[in-house]
């Protein structure tokens, strides 16, 4: 990725590096595996990786993290992001990208890798004669939750200007930050929406609903804010041990089905296309290198997860100290369900893209039989709908609207009785209805296909 | 369960069932958390299994079925219901026990009691298998040469082929286990835990061995294990409840503590776990191993032979640990559990497939 041009010859030394991050990556899957089962040899008390440097700790009390020198363990989680980035064509030089900042740690290195990433790239655009290829742009976007925690406004004052600083502190070029309160979910003219938000969650009466529901805004904030400021890619930091939590908590709402929408590199089902490049990067790695290269993070105002999420995540962690690789066996695990179309970014017909970059997708990716497509989703959660959510859907189409819904958002979030559900509705921002719209006229236009040829008249009521 | 039967029971006052309308509700279900009476409670629990053996053809008429008989409360209700529903639905079933005596005194002597009472109430014949005369050796044995250690090991691989060994002798066409929704909830986890993804494929299969010489099925796998144990408090059926002595785990394993919690917050979590796990999106091509014969026992085997006959060799050359270490990696899994914890914590509640199938 280091300068996109493959014809410039100037100092980009993009794939020899890149080969060896490649290489490093694929027998550094789990970093914790990968050090156990170089223990046996690792006899002077240096660096395990290079063998010259002094290793961050040297008693085994740092964890095995700490058996790596600073460079090779920064080195080690940079080669996985760009990895990730590169062999899932993540970021293409004309790319806009929106780095979704949530004051943690992941995110924090998220934004930093980013950041060197669109540093070097600026570097090597300067340096080359042909300036035709653009480097790609970079937002921030912060999602202001405190409406929902109901926090005193100072204390968000005080977390907004962390966060401001964070942001400004990168070395330039300068980048966009974009403060979005959650209510923005709302269109504007719909009245206050911080109410409207308020009496949608107390709507809600199961806690773990309320949360995912709450988790859900979010991710339409975030792609209301790439999209209206024209990004055409939305980076999460979430990282190994995020996604086995999910994997889990999936697994425990029924939602085997579609979770394998969720773990995947690339996640275009949305309007802007997701992308996880920290996907192979454990928690606790992310918060020690913030903590070794004083990458600053805000504390946050969250109530802390309660219900089946509390739950799950207290059982990970559990799991995660009685096994270190635990959580990368979990992710391993959901990484081999298969994913759907729209799990990858699509091909792209530009000679541009580096070779090496195709050769590796090529490699890496799914085979397109592999993953068959699914056209109906859950307007609420925008999970792809399986086979016996659609049956148990049929009695139910009664009630409004073409919005059909997964059976745990039904759940957990949609009141049992009817008279409520539709008073919810009126609650829900109306972009969720717009995109189950949109959905449906997608599939009713494909069915209308398939008859076409026993269609008789060309249709009175075309508009 | 003493809480929410008699706990509740006394709080519910007058409240009437919300089935039946009439009489006093007696009990709050597991599943639904509705308020109960006995009768109805009786009626809801056999009727869903009746549902399920209907809606998945569990049996053909005429079919000889074997119902895996350890004393303990998943098999007894397992009898004890079959029968029932044989005889209400005639399904026009033989149903015989089939018990396997380890040989583990003071816990399968007493367990076999229960089971041979069942045999008597509930009228049906039982055979036993014992591990002396199919292998030699008794737990007793076993463990008095190898230890406590790895003894799950020749247990659960012993049990399983007894159990087939016993169900050939019986001529039976399906052998009926008692394993619950909460077990089966339990090995989907425990599946994703260990990324193992053949079995996390077949683990929510009700019926399963199909390829080999007798199928097996699980008609509660929809069927809380707190429902069943409901079932047999207040139908006061006869079972044995305590714990293998050589199950070195008298707590539960960690996948179990965690299900039961999710049980206390949302009781359908349960079931949400068997519909994820149905649901799960594996490629068809993931199988699990070719499967041969032994070229020992001629029992199903992937590798030369079959993983009993190894521990056996092994027992008798006097070399136990022969075999041990080579099982899939759930063992090997296993293993790394316990070295770090000292033995006394695992993920999963039950190492020997089952005491109580
Ligand atoms: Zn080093
Ligand atoms: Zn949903
Ligand atoms: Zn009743
Ligand atoms: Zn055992
Ligand atoms: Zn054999």
């Amino acid at each position: 990725m280091a300068c996109s041009a493959s014809a410039c010859q100037s100092n980009c030394y993009k794939t020899q590096q890149e080969e060896e991050a490649v290489k490093a990556n694929n027998n550094t899957n789990s970093f914790a595996a990968n050090i156990s089962s170089s223990n046996n040899n690792s006899n002077s008390g240096l660096c395990l990786k290079c063998k010259a440097n002094q290793p961050i700790s040297s008693n085994s009390d740092g964890g095995d993290d700490a058996r790596f020198c600073i460079d090779c363990f920064r080195g080690n989680l940079f080669g996985k992001f760009r990895f990730a980035v590169t062999s899932n064509a993540m970021i293409a030089p004309t790319d806009n990208v929106l780095v979704a900042f949530s004051g943690g740690p992941s995110s924090r290195v998220a934004l930093q890798f980013v950041h060197e990433m669109h540093s070097k790239a600026q570097k090597n655009f300067d340096a080359c004669r042909d300036r035709s290829l653009p480097v790609f742009g970079v937002g921030v976007a912060f999602v202001d939750e405190s409406s929902v925690y109901s926090a005193p406004s100072n204390e968000t004052d005080k977390v907004i200007g962390d966060v401001r600083l964070i942001v400004e502190n990168l070395a330039p070029p300068s980048k966009e930050l974009y403060i979005v309160p959650i209510e923005s979910v709302y269109s504007s003219d719909s009245g206050d929406g911080r109410e409207r938000l308020k009496k949608l969650l107390d709507a809600v009466g199961d806690a773990t609903g309320r949360e995912d529901l709450l988790l859900h805004l979010r991710m339409l904030a975030l792609q209301k804010v790439a999209s209206q400021n024209g990004y055409n890619r939305l980076l999460l930091g979430s990282c190994v041990s995020r996604i086995a939590c999910h994997v889990i908590s999936a697994t425990v709402k029924g939602q085997g089905y579609s979770l394998p929408a969720d773990v995947q590199y690339v996640d275009a089902r949305w309007e802007i296309p997701v992308v996880l490049p920290l996907r192979d990067c454990l928690a606790k790695e992310l918060t020690m290198l913030c903590r070794l290269d004083g990458l600053k993070t805000v504390e946050l105002i969250r109530s802390p997860c309660t219900g089946i999420n509390g739950l799950v995540s207290s059982f990970v962690t559990l799991l995660q100290e009685e096994n270190p690789s635990r959580e990368c066996t979990i992710m391993r695990t959901a990484g081999k369900l298969i994913p759907f179309h729209f799990n990858k970014i699509e091909e792209i017909d530009d000679s541009n893209v580096l070779l090496a970059t195709r050769r590796r997708q090529k490699r890496y990716n799914l085979k397109p039989n592999e993953s068959f497509s699914s056209e109906s989703f859950c307007f609420i959660c925008n999970s792809p709908l399986s086979r016996s959510d659609l049956l148990s859907l049929k009695n139910l189409e009664s009630h409004k609207t073409s919005s059909v819904c997964c059976s745990s958002c039904q759940f957990q979030i949609l009141p049992q009785d009817p008279s409520s559900v539709n008073e919810l509705y009126t609650l829900l921002p109306e972009q969720l209805f717009a995109r189950a719209k949109h959905d449906n006229l997608d599939h009713c236009s494909a069915i209308r296909e398939q008859i076409q040829d026993c269609l008789l008249s060309e249709g009175e009521d075309e508009t | 369960m003493e809480e929410s039967a008699d706990g509740k029971a006394k709080k519910a006052g007058a409240r009437l069932c919300c089935l039946c309308h009439q009489k006093k509700a007696a009990l709050k279900r597991p599943k639904t958390l509705e308020q109960i009476c006995r009768e109805c409670f009786y009626e809801v629990f056999e009727e869903e299994i009746h549902q399920v053996i209907v809606e998945n053809q569990l049996f053909k008429p005429g079919e000889r079925i074997a119902l895996g008989a350890s004393g303990g409360k998943d098999s007894t209700v397992l009898a004890y219901v079959l029968s029932e529903l044989n005889r209400r639905h005639n399904y026009g079933l033989d149903l015989f026990l089939l018990s396997v005596d380890e040989g583990i005194t003071g816990y399968r002597d007493d367990s076999l009691e229960t089971v041979k009472r069942n045999e008597i109430q509930y009228g049906l014949p039982l055979k036993i298998v014992s591990y002396k005369d199919l292998y030699g050796w008794t737990m007793d044995e076993i463990v008095k040469m190898i230890g406590l250690k790895n003894n799950c090991t020749f247990c659960g691989v012993f049990r399983r082929q007894a159990l087939d060994r016993g169900a050939a002798l019986l001529k039976v066409d399906k052998l009926a286990t008692g394993h619950n929704a909460d077990d089966i909830a339990e090995t989907v986890l425990l599946n994703i835990l260990r990324g193992d993804i053949a079995r996390l494929s077949r683990c929510t299969s009700i019926v399963t061995g199909e390829d080999g010489p007798i199928p097996r099925c699980k008609p509660f796998k929809y069927t809380y294990e707190k429902e069943i144990v409901m079932y047999a408090y207040f139908k006061r059926l006869d079972y044995f409840s305590t714990e293998c002595i050589y199950s070195p785990n008298a707590y539960r394993g960690f996948a179990r503590e965690f299900i039961k919690d999710l049980e206390r917050i949302r009781p359908r979590a349960i079931l949400d776990i068997i519909k994820s796990g149905e649901n799960f999106r594996i490629s068809t091509s993931t199988k699990m191993p070719e499967q041969g014969t032994c070229e020992r026992c001629g029992y199903i085997s992937s590798q030369k032979w079959c993983k009993a006959c190894v521990l056996l060799e092994g027992l008798n050359r006097g070399l136990p640990k022969l075999g041990i270490g080579r099982t899939r990696g759930l063992n090997n899994d296993d293993k790394k559990d316990t070295k770090k914890t000292n033995g006394t914590k695992s993920i999963e509640s039950k190492q020997c497939g089952t005491l109580d199938f």
